[in-house]
């Protein structure tokens, strides 16, 4: 157990600080109690056998309903195909796997305002790395950011430079993963980002960027808007650019005048979202987080039923296309963990907290207008939302990198990691 | 009673294996539950206390026999209707000028919000009325729900659900009747009586669509209410803003993915919870119940209701009515649909929200009856069993042959 990072210790925090016995921890067990200091203590996963036998034994027993009545998944996930994939989480999966792979990486808890903050930290052997924060959402995990570690950290093993390379912070978000459970109200996004500027001030960094999809799109803006100490800038992937007369016109008020066609082009896809429903689960989770809890608590299927209901799985295939990221065992993980940690629940939560604020993507309601630090935007094609450029330079001031790439979609760093990590680079390369 | 093969009607009991019970049982011990919710009331959804005393109550004093006998102390019988058994419940009145009507239950509810008005509709001596106040009483099971047959193609709508109500009541042999319900009930009695099958004589309705254009608008659109609303408008107003606001999302989630439920199949708790959760007051209600207090409804009453959907394994099926509904074009479920004939309105007080009689009046230029009832919510047959009957039997009054 050390406190703060000393500096001569840098070097035993890099990946291999597990395989060299440095930490070992219970991962469950500790109270957040126990310390509400700044003390920051090494992390381990190990969850009993006696859960994963139960995970099993549920699985093993679920009780199914009939058959959807389309030939789509429009009504939900298909029958079949979750069939076959709970069939294979019960058989085939092997958690154990993930916690390796976990294990391998440097992990760390710290309490702040009375949560455990759990967290992957890797730095890089490069000597002026870049500090960067990246922040998951929902229903993902830090399982989505395991692939872009290596490429960020390690550029010159992964066709970068040395001058690509940053130090990566990966917290688990409040109420998510290894991360404690609020035990009271108030842990909105704005709260999780001053969170996220107290731990990378634990962790000494002084300048430090900030990335993030999902959530961590308004947790990162968050952080920018109110100028934590230190953050030079930051990357999102899902950035809130849409205009008050578009939102307004999204609300059923009229179309404006004068738009482009990719400007008009978006708002018929956001419209099409609306009527397909894609947002039905954010709205429920926003009014009910207890009430959806129940069963993905209790229910391992309907708890992967649930995950897979965000429309950043709509074009996931199910290991059809075996060559194709995240895999099976990707999701699984994912969705392994909120079981093992029972957090399907508190996770849920997050949409309760903001629920005054509104959407993520409306500009107005994260208040993009009180943003002055740099901002940089990467749209991936088959995102949720792709935001036009001009909406985004309205929304953001200061942005200093705009880029469309041609593959990729929610999940991006889980999806495409060599064309995150590149544009990760990019986007940061002014700041360094 | 059916003359060929396909019309037939088969007397139907229900009897659900030892084993389902057991296996039910089983599953509400070993119940994984998520930790207590961050407020001290309903607002994050049903509270954990809530649920872990239903589970304990559920799975030690509850007896699903109770209610299999009652329900086989009736006559039930299943017809087929475009393909699809309906199930339903049919009890004539010993006095020989009954009015026939059919009743139909909704979301989260089933025949068995029905039972206990049974009796004293169609037997009314009995029950402080007079042979005049006499109903003959049908009540099915919505297609997907409790003992009806689960749709394997889309399209069982309310339109089609009132054009199959409408076959039911013919192959009945009932020439002139009469149609209620609330909720889901609500819209396809309201359907019935816009497709004025032959007999119909009118509807009554305990959760009327009665929603101006502008104030329904206004609502959608987040807009102020307009500014001519009188006092028990404003009343409404401010009951469906909050439910349209906070309270609408098991309809879209229903609605729009109802096949991502499978929580709901698979744990009787995630059902129980996702049930209790239907709207503001009834999930107070419930939960003073198992808080101990006496309220409308007992915990066997819940507890009966929730068993039926585990039994029949109808959560999914019976959500797909929402998507069903969603594919036809149409106004709001409180919006006005423009029916003709006479129309009755019992306005509970503790409703998603009680339509005032100046909203009735416009909604229905039939209006034969309209009362606002004190006390009694979304499942006021259930709840309110006198109330209620006293409601049917005023309501119809005007309808019954002289």
């Amino acid at each position: 157990m050390f406190g703060k990072f000393p500096s001569s210790s840098r070097s035993l925090l890099a990946p291999q600080a597990a395989a060299l016995g440095i930490v070992i921890l219970a991962a469950q067990g500790v109270p957040a109690s126990a310390t509400s200091d700044a003390t920051i203590r090494p992390f381990k996963v190990h969850v009993p056998d006696a859960a994963l036998v139960d995970l099993r034994r549920r699985i093993a027993a679920t009780r199914w309903p009939d058959k959807e009545t389309v030939a789509d998944q429009s009504q939900g996930a298909q029958l079949a195909r979750l069939q076959e994939l709970v069939h294979y989480w019960g058989n085939g999966y092997d958690w154990r796997k993930a916690e390796a792979k976990l294990n391998a990486l440097a992990q760390f808890k710290t309490t702040i305002d009375n949560v455990d903050i759990h967290f992957i930290h890797v730095r890089s052997r490069h000597k002026n790395a870049l500090p960067l924060i990246i922040t998951h959402g929902w229903p993902g995990s830090i399982i989505e950011q395991l692939k872009i570690i290596g490429p960020l950290t390690d550029p010159t093993a992964h066709d970068g430079s040395a001058e690509d390379a940053f130090d990566v912070v990966i917290p688990s978000l409040p109420g998510y993963g290894f991360s404690g459970k609020p035990t009271g109200t108030g842990w909105d996004p704005d709260h999780i980002a001053r969170t996220w500027a107290e731990l990378m001030k634990r962790l000494g960094y002084t300048r430090y960027v900030a990335q993030g999809g999902d959530w961590g799109s308004p947790i990162s803006s968050a952080m920018a808007r109110q100028g934590a100490a230190g953050l030079l800038g930051i990357h999102i992937n899902l950035p809130a650019t849409v205009p008050p007369e578009v939102a307004a016109a999204l609300a059923g008020g009229p179309v404006p005048a004068g738009l482009s066609e990719k400007e008009r082009a978006e708002i018929d896809r956001l419209m099409t979202n609306a009527k397909n429903g894609n947002a039905a689960y954010f709205t429920m989770m926003t009014a009910r987080p207890q009430t959806v809890g129940y069963g993905m608590t209790d229910s391992p299927a309907g708890l992967a039923a649930w995950i897979l209901v965000h429309p950043g799985f709509a074009q996931w295939m199910y290991d059809a296309d075996p060559g194709r990221s995240p895999t099976k065992d990707d999701v699984l993980d994912n969705i392994t963990m909120y079981w093992l940690t029972n957090t399907a629940t508190s996770a849920a939560r997050l949409y309760w907290e903001n629920g005054a604020r509104g959407s993520v993507i409306v500009a107005t309601a994260q208040k993009t207008a009180e943003i002055s630090l740099p901002v940089a935007i990467t749209v991936f094609p088959d995102d949720v939302y792709r935001a036009p450029e001009t909406w985004a330079r309205r929304a953001y001031r200061n942005l200093i990198y705009f880029h469309e790439v041609n593959k990729g979609g929610h999940f991006a760093a889980w999806e495409q990691p060599e064309l995150f990590s590149a544009e990760l680079r990019a986007a940061f390369k002014s700041l360094r | 009673m059916g003359t060929t093969e396909a019309d037939a009607i088969r007397a139907f009991s229900i009897h659900v294996s030892d084993e389902a019970l057991v296996d039910l049982r089983q599953r509400i011990k070993a119940t994984k539950w998520p930790e207590r919710e961050l407020v001290t009331d309903t607002s994050q959804g049903v509270q954990l206390a809530t649920m872990q005393e239903l589970a304990r109550y559920w799975a030690t004093d509850y007896d699903w026999r109770k209610v299999e006998s009652r329900l086989n102390a009736l006559p039930n019988f299943i017809t087929k209707i475009d393909g699809l058994d309906i199930h339903f419940i049919h009890v004539r009145s010993k006095h020989e000028n009954a009015l026939p009507m059919i009743v139909t239950h909704g979301w989260p509810g089933s025949i068995i919000e029905q039972l206990k008005i049974i009796d004293p509709l169609t037997n009314p001596t009995a029950h402080g009325g007079s042979a005049s106040d006499a109903f003959h009483l049908v009540i099915p099971s919505l297609p997907g729900y409790g003992f009806s047959g689960k749709p394997t193609a889309p399209g069982w709508n309310p339109v089609s659900i009132a054009r199959a109500w409408a076959t039911l009541m013919q192959r009945l042999g009932y020439k002139q009747y009469v149609a209620q319900g609330g909720d889901w009930g609500n819209a396809v009695s309201e359907t019935m009586a816009l497709l004025q099958p032959p007999g119909l004589l009118g509807i009554h309705t305990n959760m009327a669509a009665t929603v101006p254009a502008n104030v329904s608008k206004a609502l959608a659109f987040h807009e102020a209410p307009p500014a001519d609303l009188t006092a028990e408008e404003r009343n409404a107003w401010s009951q469906l803003d909050f439910f349209y606001k906070k309270g609408l999302g098991y309809a879209l989630e229903m609605a729009n993915r109802p096949q991502t439920l499978y929580a709901l199949v698979d744990s009787p708790i995630g059902l129980a919870a996702w049930m209790l959760d239907h709207d503001a007051r009834s999930q107070e209600m419930i939960a003073r119940v198992f808080d101990g207090k006496t309220e409308g409804l007992t915990k066997e009453d819940v507890l009966e209701n929730v068993t039926l959907y585990w039994v029949t394994n109808t959560a999914i099926s019976s959500a797909r009515l929402y998507w069903d509904t969603a594919q036809l074009s149409g106004g709001g479920f409180f919006d006005v649909r423009g029916i003709k004939i006479p129309v009755a309105v019992s306005a509970f007080a503790d409703e998603i929200y009680a339509a005032p009689r100046s909203w009735a009046e416009q909604a229905y230029p039939k209006l034969i009856h309209y009362n606002k009832l004190d006390k009694g919510g979304h499942f006021a047959a259930w709840e309110q069993p006198e109330l209620f009957t006293a409601e049917m039997r005023a309501a119809f009054r005007s309808l019954r042959r002289a």
